[in-house]
């Protein structure tokens, strides 16, 4: 996993409340058995039309090209868990999404693919909004992990919630099983007394 | 740490605490996990995961593994013709050889959507935890478990280490009072669940169902309702283990055995909240103000009783909301103040893990009653699991479906999600029993209404949406 420090992107503003993982990446990419390539399938049935043809979706426009941080409304990333979707988000280079709620496992799910996810009150949230509506150089905005904030071309300075073993992982790139793995006695000490217990769990 | 131990605890607080095997400073705990259901649309980044660091899978007989997202639905003697889900179905069953994992393949009775098939073998027990790489994993939460999807990162991280990562979630009751009116089935409880609190509501929470309406229920309604706990923002759903849930576990191949049946029954009669537990949120319906539900929008939480009509973006409280109402209509193809019963289908969907069990098709079969499926209307009916359809058969069930016109399939996800080749053309309207009405769902372009399965089955017959209980008394 990379790790997340310090950011500074365009920032592409997708102005929608709930939108779910299938709109995220559709189904008919997820018969994949890999991480890497689903960018083609990002938002696809947004981007293209029936005929396969390019909608003009936002980030496609050229003023969003190179774009790291995606804005968004409430609820982002509701609905199926596949982990499909934050891939194809990172496949195409978003490393932050910046929106007013997300929904769990989504949310979870980015923490483990190096993927920032920044919640922002709702005002504060529109001025992000508002700056990402601009396109280019001006939609640059910083996300600092570190400091826990957002600063904007404005001269604001947004600060964040992130809870600090995550913030910890992310930071340095940390793989999550390997840490688990250091706790391997406690786990089989956990399983003795539950098999004493509970013999049926393990028969 | 025993001060907390004796103050009345949820049910949820209780597996939670018998689960802990190691709490950190900052509030997160490593969970022990004891069941892992595997399929094959989120696993095949975690297997190779673990073959690339050279870990094992540390507890092989905790998993169970099966195909049922990708699997066709008809003609499965001829295998799977797209190649990537064929792909995708072999590299799971590879991957159980070389893991050790047991896994139903196409051909095995007990072959079939993976969250029918664990209550169906006993693998789900009150007091577990379980997980699968799926969000309807709340599903098994209707056996006092605490059950919830993850994503394939977390899928690896269970495979390796048993245990995952987590916080405590919040808790939240919703209490469904009094009794359901006729024609008012679990589907249409928890539909009006999601419309009053929305798809948000319980972000965050572990819903616990509860109230006379909610013990009522038999099992099948109860996973209808854990089933959906996702739709409401919730990552698991859960309801008290009572005697209705042992009589349905007793003598499960995988439920536990004569020697350790009472034993288990003596813990899981602990379980239940202790009175005056805590609940971060409450909610409380009524059940005798429930009518059969209808989603009309493209979010589970655009839902109304069958009698009502479309909305109009007017009456809209915001701008937003209005916003989202157009542009649901627009997608959903529907004018403002239509009447709901006047929407015409071209499809109609019967089956997935919320409504594809042996209890759902028999409720079908009884509206249905000798009559025909409407002109020009392809009905669908998907068993949730080969023993389902066995079941289904050896009831007489299938005639009754066949000579009415319905299309009678084999086990799978089918068209809850259109990932195999069973899906609805863009503009289609489909009345479905399935969870998710999003855009593009079944299909690019199609349109899904959800209800129960006797309001699909009712919509079926007659060609457009139906209030089953004016065709009952017809
Ligand atoms: S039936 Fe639908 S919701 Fe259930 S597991 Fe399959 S695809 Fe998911």
């Amino acid at each position: 996993m990379d790790k997340f420090t310090k950011l500074t992107a365009i920032a592409v503003p997708l102005e929608r409340d709930n939108v779910d993982t299938d709109m995220i990446i559709p189904k008919q990419f997820l018969t994949t058995i890999k991480r890497t390539g689903l960018s083609r399938g990002l938002f696809y049935e947004l981007r293209y039309d029936e005929n396969g043809k390019p909608t003009e979706f936002v980030l496609d426009k050229p003023e969003y090209k190179g774009a790291q941080i995606l804005v968004a409304g409430e609820n982002f990333g509701c609905g199926s868990s596949r982990e499909h979707a934050p891939w194809a988000l990172l496949d195409h280079g978003i490393r932050c999404v910046i929106a007013e709620s997300f929904a769990d496992i989504f949310y979870n799910n980015c923490f483990k693919n190096g993927i920032l996810p920044v919640k922002l009150p709702a005002e504060q949230l529109a001025a992000c909004m508002a700056i990402a509506k601009r396109g280019g150089e001006a939609a640059m905005m910083t996300v600092d992990l570190e400091s826990q904030t957002v600063a904007t071309p404005d001269g604001d300075s947004f600060p964040f919630e992130v809870e600090p073993f995550r913030k910890h992982c992310l930071l340095n790139g940390l793989d999550d099983i390997a840490l688990t793995l250091e706790d391997a006695d406690a786990i089989s000490a956990f399983e003795g007394k539950q098999r004493q217990a509970m013999p049926w769990l393990y028969s | 740490m025993t001060e907390t131990m004796s103050q009345p605890r949820t049910l949820f607080d209780k597996i939670w605490d018998n689960h802990v095997v190691e709490r950190r400073d900052d509030g997160t705990c490593l969970l022990y996990i004891d069941r892992h259901l595997v399929h094959e649309v989120t696993s095949p980044q975690a297997f190779e995961g673990l073959r690339m660091a050279g870990r094992k899978v540390r507890r092989p007989d905790a998993t169970l593994a099966v195909a049922d997202h990708n699997v066709p639905t008809a003609h499965r003697e001829k295998g799977i013709a797209e190649e990537d889900s064929r792909i995708q179905v072999e590299t799971l069953e590879k991957n159980c050889r070389e893991f050790g994992v047991e896994m139903y393949g196409m051909d095995d009775p007990r072959q079939g959507i993976v969250h029918i098939i664990g209550p169906e073998q006993g693998m789900t027990q009150p007091g577990m935890t379980i997980v699968c790489g799926d969000s309807h994993t709340s599903t098994h939460g209707a056996f006092g478990a605490l059950a919830f999807g993850i994503g394939t990162s977390e899928v690896e991280h269970v495979l390796a280490t048993q245990t995952l990562i987590q916080r405590p979630a919040k808790n939240m009751r919703v209490t469904v009072d009094g009794k359901r009116p006729i024609g008012t089935t679990a589907k249409d409880l928890i539909l009006a669940i999601i419309g009053k609190i929305g798809t948000a509501g319980g972000t965050g929470h572990v819903i616990e169902y509860a109230g006379e309406a909610i013990r009522e229920l038999s099992m099948a309604g109860r996973m209808t309702v854990c089933n959906m706990s996702i739709e409401a923002g919730a990552r698991a759903g859960m309801i008290a283990p009572d005697e209705t849930t042992f009589e349905y576990l007793k003598g499960r191949p995988m439920a536990p055995k004569a020697g350790n049946w009472e034993q288990a029954l003596e813990v899981w009669r602990g379980l239940p909240s202790d009175p005056g537990a805590h609940y971060d949120k409450e909610v409380t319906l009524h059940a005798s103000e429930i009518e059969p539900q209808v989603t009309w929008g493209t979010s589970p939480q655009d839902v109304l009783p069958v009698s009502g009509a479309i909305p109009n973006p007017a009456d809209a409280r915001d701008d937003g909301q209005r916003r989202a109402i157009e542009r649901a209509l627009e997608y959903m193809g529907l004018t403002p103040g239509a009447k709901l019963t006047d929407v015409k289908l071209d499809k109609v969907f019967i089956g997935s893990c919320t409504n594809g069990r042996i209890e759902d098709l028999r409720e079908v079969a009884k509206v249905v009653g000798g009559r025909h499926v409407a002109d020009g209307v392809h009905a669908m009916i998907v068993p949730g699991s080969g023993l389902v359809k066995e079941q289904a058969e050896e009831e007489g069930l299938d005639k009754v479906f066949v000579e009415a016109g319905f299309d009678w399939r084999d086990a799978g996800c089918s068209m809850c999600l259109a990932m195999n080749a069973d899906r609805l053309q863009p503009g289609e309207r489909c009345a479905s029993t399935s969870n998710r009405n999003f855009e593009g769902r079944q299909g690019r372009g199609g349109r899904t209404h959800l209800m129960s399965p006797a309001m699909a089955a009712a919509a079926a017959l007659t060609g457009h949406i139906t209030d089953v209980r004016e065709l009952a008394s017809s």
